[in-house]
């Protein structure tokens, strides 16, 4: 048997190659199909403008009622609303954290399953039921009232009450038995401030006497301004500090030059 | 004298210059005609070697503008955020650095880039020089020098990220704190001395600032000389390979063609590290705000190096107990008892190896690692000691990025540690032997070609061919080791240190491959 001219040979990387494109197109195509899947917005309801706290009750009952009860009492499956007022309703509800996808040690954050009308209306029902805090005036969201000075207050009241959950620059934390503190960039103002005074989950209630309606509003600044400045010493590798800073280093760093070692020393075929 | 001499030219008369009145000429030849092998490999400790010149560099600048106290201010800078912000000047003159001194922050993250690619290379050097056993006679006291080299870069590396005096570090510097003072009766004492006074206090930035540039770099440089020196002493290793002998060292010399190679390879090194540090950020320290004691972070992480002493710290159980009114921190002693030892076992690896195998002869091959499996095992169960308490040091961000809880990840790192460090062993031990086992396979009855031939008779069989003499001499160029025998000594008598060794040895040496022989060659030859 002649020996084939090289020529003729696929290239020894020929088929690790066509799996790279194959794993790519596969990967790229469910992606997409993914993305248009959920693209579906939270229902819109044509009547939604007019929604009544009788309305909410009723939503809270198709929706919520199997774990928090039918009059919001609680469950042993769910704790009891009554005095946890719009607030905590509206943090819950519009972050998607509630209706909880599944069982698990914190729920996750995912597209809300109601419009704002409907959480709204849900979130005077459970108001009605008990005093409770309340949803934040658009007063203390407005960050574009804070000054310079209020901005770097917000800077120091985030590092001695947040960060040692959040991490210093909000990039989120581990608690113990898989919980979790999640990352606050590009959250919402309303759902930070409702998050402070309600304290969910794990989370502790920061209630005004502890950290005052202005005092929240420099803290949501302060987020605001590291969600609007991107890092400006070039790509910040996740925001992860020294883990993805060594792995960098390592990998494409060393990773680097080592090829450039292996080229130095390579000699004509 | 009226005849015309030849004119010589300017460089001529210059050199001849300076060679009359320093004999550098005697130097340059000497240092000239070193030569280096061309394994890519060898390269390594010039990657160190040049990451250092860009460390010198731009720390030099960074020391142009930075405060070194600890002296309270007001921060007036150009950083909003932190505008009005009480802080160190240490921490405000960085600031100034980052964001109102011209090419401050570029130097910054070079700086930083270049201390990170310096100890990673340094690793890198240095599992080159174990797996090949370039450690062993004439060079044990080279690698102790250059084993040295890579603390004081770990201390130059620690110091440097504390001077910033941000959150973060400080956080680190705490950590510290905890340490020195979870050692029993002295650790209060030694807290005391190293932050002069109650911890933070206002002096350890400008002390920590004398030993990043002073101290340690001056020690850093003497190390970097005497390593040097040694390794134009003891010349290069090489691996084995026709003409490549024991007595030897083949490759280029310096003088032209190496010092082109290594100066090239110079700017390469220097431009990836300004490439990297114009285009990715590292150490974002304005996210961080100044040091203040009561503020922890979360997902706090040391730079990498330290890595392996924060996991070390996560891993270790909890705890506790009391001895004559003393509390032993079992959690921080454990630690540090463990990487202390086994500090001391890789400094002085190439002496406990040499005990073992009492071999005093001189050795100038580089030796494949699977020549030498257990060896090869220990460094394999090595690497995997240390990785698993420096991915220990990043167990939170692992739980958060997926999805786990911190303990469980924490438990199975514990198993990770102590389990998998003999499970690496032994699959490496026996994948060396497997490996050796091949080699011989092949020089004895040569390669499978792939070729089928159908015999007259019908039987097909696969043509074996023989390599030719170039790759078969890298297969059997090497040496093996019998365990060393228990034999008394000139009193007659077994010591004790006797019956280690040869159990020791038995460990090393025990199920070894020798190497082929040649009238196993002349046998396999006769047979086909």
């Amino acid at each position: 048997m002649a020996t084939r001219k090289k020529t003729g040979r696929r290239h020894p990387l020929a088929s690790t190659a066509l799996l790279l494109i194959g794993l790519v197109a596969a990967g790229g195509a469910s992606a997409a199909v993914g993305t248009i899947a959920n693209a579906n917005p939270a229902p819109e309801s044509a009547y939604s403008q007019s929604l009544t706290v009788e309305d909410g009750a009723e939503l809270f009952r198709a929706n919520c009622a199997t774990c928090h009860g039918m009059n919001a009492q609680g469950t042993q499956n769910g704790t009891s609303l009554i005095g946890v007022g719009a607030a905590s309703v509206n943090f819950q509800v519009m972050t998607g954290r509630m209706p909880m996808a599944f069982q698990g040690p914190q729920a996750l954050k995912r597209d809300p399953m109601f419009t704002q009308e409907q959480s709204d209306a849900m979130g005077d029902w459970v108001a009605s039921l008990a005093p409770g805090p309340e949803r934040p005036a658009e007063e203390w969201l407005d960050t574009s009232q804070v000054s310079d000075e209020g901005l770097a207050n917000g800077g120091v009241l985030f590092r001695i009450n947040c960060a040692m959950c959040h991490n210093l620059a909000g990039a989120g934390g581990a608690l113990t038995e898989g919980k979790f503190a999640p990352p606050l960039n590009g959250v919402d103002a309303a759902h930070i401030y409702e998050a402070m005074l309600t304290g969910p989950q794990n989370m502790p209630v920061f209630n005004d006497a502890n950290i005052a309606p202005e005092q929240k509003r420099e803290i949501i600044a302060y987020l605001r301004y590291l969600d609007d400045n991107p890092s400006v010493g070039g790509f910040d590798l996740g925001a992860l500090g020294p883990v993805s800073e060594g792995l960098f280093i390592w990998i494409f760093g060393l990773g680097g030059l080592v090829a450039v070692t292996v080229w130095l020393t390579s000699k004509p075929n | 004298m009226t005849t015309t001499a030849p004119r010589s030219s300017f460089t001529a008369q210059a050199s001849n210059y300076l060679d009359e009145r320093t004999s550098i000429s005697t130097m340059v030849s000497a240092l000239g005609r070193k030569v280096f092998p061309d394994h890519w490999s060898f390269m390594l400790g010039e990657i160190i070697l040049y990451s250092f010149v860009a460390i010198l560099l731009t720390g030099t600048f960074l020391t142009f503008f930075f405060e070194p106290s600890m002296t309270a201010i007001e921060y007036d800078g150009s950083y909003v955020p932190l505008k009005g912000v009480e802080m160190s000047a240490a921490y405000a003159s960085t600031l100034d650095l980052s964001f109102d001194i011209r090419g401050g922050l570029l130097m910054r993250q070079v700086h930083h880039w270049s201390a990170l690619l310096f100890v990673a290379a340094i690793g890198l050097h240095m599992l080159r020089v174990f797996f090949t056993g370039a450690f062993r006679k004439p060079r044990e006291i080279n690698w102790v020098v250059g084993f040295i080299l890579f603390i004081l870069a770990l201390a130059e590396g620690f110091t440097g990220y504390s001077l910033p005096d941000d959150l973060l570090s400080g956080n680190g510097l705490a950590i510290i704190n905890g340490m020195v003072k979870g050692i029993p009766v002295v650790g209060t004492w030694i807290s005391y001395l190293l932050f002069g006074g109650i911890f933070p206090g206002d002096d350890i930035v400008p002390r920590l600032f004398v030993l990043h540039i002073m101290l340690l770099p001056a020690l850093v440089i003497a190390f970097i000389g005497v390593h040097l020196v040694l390794m134009v002493v003891n010349k290069h290793t090489q691996f084995a390979a026709p003409g490549k002998t024991n007595d030897n060292v083949v490759g280029a010399p310096i003088m032209p063609l190496f010092a082109a190679k290594a100066g090239s390879f110079f700017f390469i090194v220097f431009g990836f590290l300004v490439a990297i540090g114009s285009t990715f950020t590292i150490l974002p320290v304005w996210d961080f705000g100044p040091y203040d004691p009561s503020p922890v972070s979360a997902g706090t992480q040391p730079d990498w190096y330290i890595g392996f002493a924060d996991g070390a710290l996560r891993l270790a159980p909890g705890w506790e107990s009391e001895i004559f009114g003393l509390t032993l921190s079992w959690n921080i002693l454990l630690p540090i008892a463990v990487l202390g030892g086994f500090i001391v076992l890789v400094m002085f690896y190439p002496f406990i190896e040499g005990w073992i195998t009492k071999d005093q002869r001189e050795h100038h091959i580089a030796e494949r690692p699977r020549n030498n499996p257990t060896r090869t095992a220990i460094g394999a169960a090595g690497i995997w000691f240390y990785a698993v308490l420096w991915a220990a040091a990043s167990s939170d961000l692992i739980a958060t990025h997926f999805h786990l809880n911190v303990f469980q990840v924490t438990w199975a790192l514990q198993a990770a540690l102590i389990l998998g460090t003999v499970i690496v062993y032994w699959i490496t031990k026996r994948t060396a032997i497997a490996l050796q086992k091949k080699d011989r396979e092949i020089l004895l009855h040569g390669y499978e070609s792939g070729n089928i031939r159908r015999l007259p008779g019908g039987e097909y069989v696969e043509v074996h061919e023989q390599l030719d003499d170039y790759q078969s001499w890298k297969l059997k160029a090497y040496e093996s080791y019998a365990p060393v025998m228990v034999r008394p000594n000139a009193n007659g008598r077994i010591t004790p240190a006797t019956h280690l060794r040869s159990a020791m040895s038995r460990w090393f040496f025990e199920d070894r491959i020798e190497p082929i022989t040649r009238s196993e060659i002349e046998a396999s030859k006769h047979h086909h």
